[in-house]
């Protein structure tokens, strides 16, 4: 250094300018081979970013499309709508809300709770026995088979198999028909609320069937087999390893048949009779559709996930999730 | 680890803060547009439709080769669909409606401007034109306006202050079904379907509107109420037809949804009387079920349907085409017959009867006006009633107290 001035090289001396243009030449030549690399580099030094950049289009769409369409519902449950034009009026009220209270609203919120819980209650019934003898009993060829049976009606349209269920159930339908033969007269339910519950029970129960059938097909054998070393009969095994073993299983799918009921407006629909069968999910449906209040239909719809807000939080206690 | 912890904490919070915020934001921001859109009250105290002084266009141009029609299902058949889009190059898409709300909100979705003509009832008629959803028409480019009949040519329901927003289609009353089995000869009241004699053997449709329908039964039953309109009650008025359909509701064996849902109902015997439209008579005398129809003494409530055009109709040379065109004495005849209702065209009888012989008397298109005044047409309830005052009951409340009704 302190060479003197060169002006071509500014202020750099020319012993020095050897050195620098070996290294400008190397760094530069080194700058051009790893563009890509220096970017995997600082990846890899910022785990943090990596995260970031891996996450931030599905968390963009999990914010966006998701939340950011149930906060616009919270929000359109505050506002009310003109009676006349039937336009809406962004202003702040709570009218909504305070509508929830007023009969028949509080009625058919219980009676919706009531039949979703009778239809989980039922299709855990029907889904133990049915899964343990698939997890545990059925050959391989048999088990194949039962799966395809439980979600073949998945392949059919749910309308399809509502129309089924009311040309059984109606007047003159096949239950009807069955039931005179026995000389057990007529039912006719088609248009209750146990019609109703029983197409539920149908359409939902292999939602239950499959985690149940997930929960039984991992205890080890050598659980029974040591419940039995110890002089534990089949009852007591039943009752003391496999249930409760099964149970995080029955949990994960009350979750689904509880909260597909609790939404459901299609069923109540076609095979309620709308008089005294109304559940949350038609009466939402009818102040979208029929009376365009969609204010208290966002209110309303607050309801069930208030509801399954609870629900998931006691199913966490049980240690449903543990088993998904 | 730490970074895992960092992510979930302050960024995830930041993002959900920002992910919350936008749309309130965005709700708040809207506040202030929403008030330039609201009907204006003159000093008078009547209401003026926001659109009453847009000027209607004054020739139809070339068609756009497209129209989006909102439609009641079975208005938009490929019967008089197709020929329409051969003779103009318009390009017909038909969404239908399930409801005169469905059809309002449709209307107003994404701002308008999707939408060139919706076939709305009466009920909806009013909250299009004072919601600013729909426009002017210039009724001297629909030539076969002039064949309608008088009273359709600017009714109330289409017509405000002698401007026009559409052009009467069609009309028909909502009557009473009933099984020739159980009933030998006609019902001659509408008490039928409040009557215990027939519990759980009775379907009415499941619609707010139906309260005008026991509100008509109340207007001759019990006169003191002194109701005079159906569809203008005061609260007294309101609270006693509510509580003569809270008393049916036990009677009653099923809500219908959809037009099929009755017609399976009377099919295989779970109902047989209930409140219906001509059309379902048709479709089970079709299928040799034994049913007739009648209107009982105390009249009918009905629909009265128009095409309406939309404020902001991107296609508007397609829609003044398609006015002209459904308004023919052809075309209305066809759909007349297909769907089972009364066209508004007066010159429409004879073509009827070449489609189907005897249709022109089955559907009344040949009756005189005192048969139409006869009729209750559907129109939006009010809070503002027609002497002035505000003491009527509004459709809001009318949805809210069916919800009660049918709990």
């Amino acid at each position: 250094m302190g060479h003197g001035l060169d002006t071509d090289h500014g202020l750099i001396g020319p012993c020095d300018y050897e050195d620098i243009a070996v290294l400008t030449k190397g760094a530069r030549q080194g700058r051009e081979l790893t563009g890509v690399a220096r970017v995997s580099a600082a990846l890899w030094r910022r785990a943090w970013l990596r995260a970031a950049l891996t996450l931030s289009p599905p968390l963009a769409w999990f914010l966006i499309i998701y939340l950011a369409s149930l906060v616009v519902m919270l929000v359109t449950a505050f506002w009310t709508v003109n009676s006349f034009t039937n336009n809406l009026q962004h202003q702040l009220s709570l009218t909504n809300f305070g509508a929830l209270f007023d009969a028949p609203i509080p009625a058919i919120i219980g009676r919706t709770i009531l039949i979703a819980a009778l239809v989980t209650v039922t299709d855990a019934v029907l889904a133990l026995p049915f899964a343990y003898f698939m997890a545990r009993v059925a050959t391989r060829r048999v088990r194949n088979a039962l799966f395809v049976a439980v979600l073949l009606p998945l392949w059919a349209s749910y309308l399809a198999r509502v129309y089924a269920w009311i040309v059984i159930l109606t007047k003159d339908g096949t239950l009807d028909w069955a039931t005179q033969r026995l000389g057990l007269g007529a039912p006719n339910i088609a248009y209750t609320n146990l019609a109703m519950g029983i197409v539920f029970c149908y359409i939902w129960l292999p939602f239950m069937i499959l985690p149940v059938y997930a929960a039984l097909e991992r205890i080890p054998d050598s659980f029974i087999e040591a419940s039995a070393d110890l002089g534990a009969r089949n009852a007591r095994t039943l009752r003391s390893v496999v249930l409760p073993l099964a149970l995080p299983g029955v949990v994960a799918g009350s979750i689904f048949t509880f909260s597909l009921t609790l939404g459901d407006y299609i069923t109540p629909l076609l095979i309620g009779s709308g008089s005294g069968t109304n559940l949350i999910g038609n009466i939402i449906y009818d102040n979208i559709g029929l009376a365009n209040n969609l204010p208290f239909a966002a209110a309303l719809a607050m309801v069930p996930i208030a509801i399954m807000i609870a629900y998931l939080l006691g199913a966490r206690a049980l240690g449903a999730f543990e088993a998904m | 680890m730490k970074n895992r912890t960092f992510f979930r904490g302050r960024a995830q919070r930041a993002v959900v803060a920002i992910a919350l915020a936008l749309p309130i934001l965005a709700a708040f921001d809207s506040g202030t547009v929403a008030a330039s859109g609201t009907t204006v009250r003159t000093a008078a105290g009547a209401l003026t439709p926001p659109t009453q002084g847009m000027k209607p266009q004054q020739s139809v141009g070339k068609g756009e080769g497209e129209l989006n029609l909102i439609a009641w299902e079975g208005y938009a058949q490929p019967e008089w669909v197709k020929p329409f889009e051969r003779e103009t190059g318009c390009t017909v898409n038909a969404k239908y409606a399930g409801s005169s709300s469905e059809m309002v909100s449709l209307m107003a979705d994404g701002g308008g401007g999707q939408y060139d003509l919706v076939s709305a009832s009466g009920d909806a008629d009013l909250r299009l034109i004072y919601g600013g959803d729909v426009k002017p028409v210039n009724v001297k480019l629909v030539p076969a306006w002039k064949q309608l009949r008088p009273f359709l040519q600017s009714p109330d329901f289409n017509t405000i202050n002698g401007v026009h927003y559409g052009i009467s289609l069609q009309f028909g009353p909502n009557d009473l079904l009933y099984s020739t089995k159980v009933f030998p000869t006609a019902p001659p009241s509408w008490s039928v379907i409040y009557s215990k004699q027939y519990a759980g053997k009775i379907t009415i449709p499941n619609n707010p509107i139906q309260i005008a329908d026991a509100a008509l039964y109340l207007s001759v039953h019990q006169p003191k109420l002194g109701i005079t309109d159906p569809y203008e009650l005061t609260q007294s008025q309101f609270n006693a037809a509510v509580s003569l359909l809270k008393q049916q509701r036990p009677l009653i064996k099923a809500y219908w949804n959809l037009a099929s849902d009755e017609i399976s109902l009377f099919a295989n015997g779970e109902a047989v009387v209930g409140a219906a439209w001509p059309y379902q008579t048709g479709q089970l005398q079709a299928a040799k079920v034994k049913v007739a129809d009648t209107i009982p003494s105390e009249g009918a409530t009905g629909w009265a349907d128009s095409w309406l055009l939309a404020a902001k109709a991107p296609h508007p040379n397609c829609a003044y085409k398609w006015l002209a065109y459904i308004s023919t004495a052809k075309v209305q005849a066809e759909q007349a017959v297909n769907y089972g209702e009364t066209p508004d065209n007066s010159l429409a009888c004879p073509l009827m009867n070449q489609l189907q012989k005897g249709s022109c008397d089955s559907l009344h298109a040949n009756e005189p006006d005192a048969y139409f005044k006869s009729i209750k047409f559907w129109k939006t309830p009010l809070a503002q009633c027609d002497n002035g005052q505000d003491n009527c009951v509004p459709f809001q409340q009318w949805a809210t107290a069916w919800t009660q009704i049918t709990g």
